[in-house]
């Protein structure tokens, strides 16, 4: 990286978000993944003779969630227009897309890089459809390529960053910044790995102190966040040694290898198409109401940015959790949901990141909606510690079990004898056991050392088997040690 | 009088009365089509088998009391429209071999009422011509006169009516292709207002102008057929939601006091004598029945057909993308690598009046050139839209020529698309301007060849034109007339 010395790295950002309506954009077949090759289709998303695209409507609302979240204006008359090329997945020979007047425009997201928060600017997020997928994988007695328009005329969001991005992590804090978002909106499922959410980047480089942004490699659909840092990293490597060697970037379309780390062409600006873009005859024009807008904005979930900040002023949790806390709209419903049932923010904070996160990653990092804990088995555990019934480590012992088992931590405690031992005359005959056993402790403690008052306890509690009442055995022990 | 020779009116009376039944209607058209079409070439392909058993299923209707206007009533579709089961190739080479998986809209609603489909009627490859002579599947004769076409791109339509093989005829309409070919058969022909009638299951010729309308012997028949197709369509964003007029009650409200306007442009030197004497007659005719007659001036006119071969050819070349030899329709052979196989698919598959058309659009949209002939196409479209709700401020139709010549021979055009495309100067401009018109038989010319006059009305004014030609139709004979086959 010491390429980065000399130069300044210029980073745009394109995404494509799948949206998660139950039916595609210009027709009523499902947008369910992973189904059978073909069988989601209709004459319109097959491109038939004849056949018509109309639009959903959950689109354009979806469209507007996203455009309010992301500080955009609403475009209020939309226009779909056709973008004409050949592909054998693209069944009409166009793809109806926006073009000049995009649905929301002149956005923006802060995002904070070490320490610092940055202003990324959003140019624009239109709606368009995708294309199907071609299948080259090895079909016995097949040949050729095949063709699944599954996924043909699924609706897609492309949300365009303006090149303020500087660095590869600014470019990956921009995207988990949105991925997050789009996934509070509850528009798009953020599946990486299936392409829900995807990402085109804009490379290029200039002399640091220049205004002048040097020739760009757009790199194409890379599909991890590790990936377009991996990606853009090479880049940046890449076009330094070119320029360095006195050479001139190609703008170009790059592919990344995730085995070899690199980029490698695609597509030469030679080949760049011409769209021929119009405005699609088939779809009257869709005029967004003020009503309409003010009735998406009054339905937006509170969004993480706002979420945080109320954690830390309301709930007085440190900036820390809070951040922790609302990564996902799940977790923070989840921390939330138990808050409400047992409102000590800091202590359901610290089992939420603690306890329960850590069993989720240990069981193949399963999802905190999956969690057979439920928040409000969590605060019941929670509170079962509060009265005292059983100490912290037991809660642990016992979260442990609720997690294997789904019962209720009352019952767990009951069926497995671990309620908290406070009544004073049996801890009294433990203390008087432990202090008896070990007379030299004792004479050395009262002999003024005592760092050992932390050794009788431990010895106490091992004597109780961790049931004994820490409190009520600190208060017991100090008097018998004084006394 | 055979059967075959009925209007839908009349035959429904006979279907209802039980004095014939769809079977024996049936049976005559297709024993008719057998017996003529061979010197037509109005059909592209016929469904005896499919369509009596729709006949058989008619009869079981009618005698269980259930009969509606069209039910068990022969009818012809122009091969654009997608029937399911049924091959749809419109008239190209690409789709020879096509059978759609479904029905469109206005099929379907046909098959609703119990209408007989005897079979897909020839056209212009895609609708793209004004002669039929681009058709795949050969050109369409004019009934009237063998050596000359019937008018394009519904020529089998038109034909089909004048022939005789068919009782009705659905045809659509993107600058004329319904009532220039009507005009040249003699037939009455419609063209209902964009958005009337659904284009869903209709092959994309140019989207913001197709229009899909009826073909009939007369304009009751028209009426009853228009009624039969129009409403609004959920499968069709363009499809207008407003409610359809029972067409045929209005037809005899009679055009006293209607005022008629007659548009300067379309009364220009070097107007056929032929149709300039049957336009004078018809206009002396409605001044007669009480109408009142007027100039009005729609003065883009003569930017029309410009205007209409950007529009059309850039719509249509984005249309056309889809016929890629990837997943239904002609695919080329030894064809090596996927570009060579979409070109030489392509190349084989279109004919070279489709081929002219995609280049024009192609590059009228191509970057550079956007601005200078798409975007001021539309300018100037709004202009003409302009022209029309201006004159219609003034009176309630406008009555015109169709077409500036009768039927012309077949291939005299062929060599000079730019005479060709001339032939539809009259009709173009209320595609551009998305209103209605109707073409009635007129008269005929010193050699016997049927002329029509087109009546123009306001947006969903389809009622107007109609009881507009009802009155002409009923005080002439020119509709009964019938071809030399």
């Amino acid at each position: 990286m010491g390429a980065n010395m000399k130069y300044q790295v210029v980073i745009g950002l394109e995404v494509h978000t799948q949206l998660t309506t139950n039916t595609k954009i210009f027709c009523g077949c499902s947008t369910r993944f992973g189904a059978e090759p073909n069988s989601q289709t209709c004459p319109v998303c097959l491109g038939f003779p004849g056949a018509l695209p109309v639009l959903n409507q959950q689109v354009v609302e979806y469209a507007i969630r996203a455009g309010l979240a992301t500080n955009c204006s609403i475009t209020q008359r939309n226009v779909f227009a056709r973008k004409n090329y050949f592909y054998p997945d693209l069944p009409k020979g166009y793809q109806i897309s926006q073009f000049d007047l995009p649905i929301c425009q002149h956005g923006h997201l802060d995002i904070e890089v070490e320490g610092e928060t940055k202003r990324i600017g959003i140019t624009r997020i239109h709606m368009e459809e995708d294309a199907g997928k071609l299948v080259h994988a090895d079909i016995p007695g097949v040949d050729d390529s095949c063709v699944d328009l599954n996924r043909a005329c699924t609706p897609l969001l492309e949300i365009v960053s303006e090149p303020d991005m500087r660095s590869p992590d600014e470019a990956i804090a921009y995207l988990k910044k949105l991925h997050q978002i789009v996934m509070y909106l509850g528009i798009c499922d953020g599946n990486l790995e299936e392409g829900s959410f995807r990402c085109d980047a804009n490379v290029s480089l200039m002399p640091v102190g220049s205004t002048v942004f040097g020739t760009r490699a757009e790199l194409k659909n890379i599909n991890s966040f590790k990936f377009i840092k991996q990606a853009i990293e090479y880049e940046i490597e890449r076009q330094a040694e070119i320029l360095d060697d006195g050479g001139k970037v190609v703008q170009e379309t790059r592919l990344f290898d995730p085995n070899t780390g690199t980029t490698r062409s695609m597509r030469g600006k030679e080949e760049a198409h011409d769209y021929r873009y119009f405005p699609d005859p088939d779809l009257v024009p869709v005029i967004i109401s003020d009503d309409w807008i003010e009735k998406v904005r009054g339905g937006l979930p509170e969004l993480p940015e706002a979420k945080r900040a109320r954690f830390m002023s309301d709930l007085g949790l440190p900036e820390y959790d809070a951040e922790v806390l609302v990564a996902s709209r799940e977790l923070a419903q989840y921390f939330e949901d138990a808050f409400a049932l047992f409102p000590q923010a800091k202590t359901v904070s610290n089992w939420v990141m603690g306890e329960v996160t850590r069993a989720l990653n240990d069981d193949n990092n399963r999802s905190i909606a999956e969690c057979p804990v439920t928040s409000a088995l969590l605060a019941d555990l929670l509170k079962l510690m509060e009265k005292g019934t059983i100490s912290g480590k037991i809660a642990k012992t016992v979260f442990d079990e609720m997690y294997k088992t789904g019962n209720a931590p009352e019952k767990i405690v009951e069926e497995k004898g671990l309620v908290q031992v406070s009544d004073t005359g049996a801890i009294e005959a433990m203390i008087d056991e432990v202090l008896e056993k070990n007379p030299g402790q004792v004479a050395e403690y009262r002999g003024g050392k005592e760092t050992l008052f932390g050794f009788f306890v431990g010895q106490v509690m091992r004597a109780s088997k961790g049931k004994a009442n820490p409190a009520v055995v600190n208060e017991m022990l100090l008097k018998k040690l004084q006394g | 009088m055979e059967i075959f020779d009925l209007t839908i009116h009349e035959l429904h009376e006979k279907l209802k009365a039980k004095e014939v039944s769809s079977v024996e209607a049936t049976r005559a058209m297709l024993d008719r089509i057998e017996a003529v079409d061979s010197q037509v070439n109005a059909y592209i392909t016929v469904t005896p088998e499919q369509a009596l058993v729709e006949a058989e299923e008619a009869d079981r209707r009618i005698a269980a009391g259930d009969i509606a206007s069209l039910t068990g009533i022969p009818v012809g579709l122009k091969d654009i429209f997608v029937t399911k089961g049924i091959r749809t190739t419109c008239g190209s080479r690409i789709l020879e071999n096509f059978v759609p998986p479904y029905d469109g809209t206005a099929v379907a609603k046909l098959k609703e009422q119990g209408a007989v489909i005897v079979g897909k009627l020839n056209q212009d490859e895609f609708a793209m011509g004004s002669s039929n002579e681009s058709s795949y599947f050969g050109p369409c004769r004019n009934p009237w006169d063998l050596s000359c076409t019937p008018g394009g791109s519904s020529g089998g339509s038109a034909a089909a009516i004048a022939a005789r093989t068919a009782t009705a005829t659905l045809g659509t309409d993107t600058g004329g292709s319904i009532r220039q070919p009507a005009s040249h058969c003699g037939c009455v022909g419609l063209k209902p207002t964009y958005g009337r009638v659904s284009r869903y299951g209709v092959i994309a010729y140019a989207s913001s102008l197709d229009q899909v309308g009826p073909l009939t012997r007369d304009v009751t028949d028209s009426a009853l057929l228009l009624g039969a197709v129009a409403g609004y369509d959920p499968m069709d964003s363009t499809s207008v939601n407003t409610p359809v007029p029972d067409y045929v009650a209005g037809l005899g409200s009679g055009v006293k006091g209607m005022k008629i306007g007659l548009p300067k442009q379309y009364f220009i030197e070097g107007l056929d004598p032929d149709v300039k004497r049957a336009m004078d007659e018809a206009i002396a005719l409605y001044k007669s029945l009480g109408a009142e007659i007027r100039e009005v001036s729609l003065p883009n006119t003569e930017y029309a057909v410009a205007t209409y071969y950007i529009i059309a050819t850039a719509e249509a070349s984005a249309n056309l993308a889809r016929y890629d030899g990837v997943r239904f329709g002609h695919r080329a052979e030894n064809a090596r690598g996927l570009a060579q196989m979409y070109a030489k698919s392509r190349a084989e598959g279109f004919g070279s009046e489709v081929k002219r058309r995609i280049m024009l659009g192609t590059y009228a949209l191509s970057s550079g050139y956007y601005d200078a002939y798409y975007v001021k196409a539309q300018k100037v479209r709004t202009l003409i839209q302009q022209d029309f709700l201006n004159a219609f401020k003034e009176v309630d139709v406008l009555l015109t020529p169709i077409a500036p010549t009768p039927a012309f021979k077949i291939a005299e055009k062929l060599e000079d698309p730019l005479q060709m495309y001339l032939s539809d100067i009259f009709t173009i401009p209320v595609n551009l301007a998305g209103t209605c018109g109707i073409s009635v038989p007129a008269g005929f010319s010193a050699a016997g060849l049927p002329i029509g006059l087109q009546l123009v009305g306001k947006p969903f004014g389809e009622q107007d034109i109609l009881t507009a030609a009802y009155s002409f139709e009923k005080e002439t004979q020119w509709h009964l007339k019938k071809a030399p086959l």
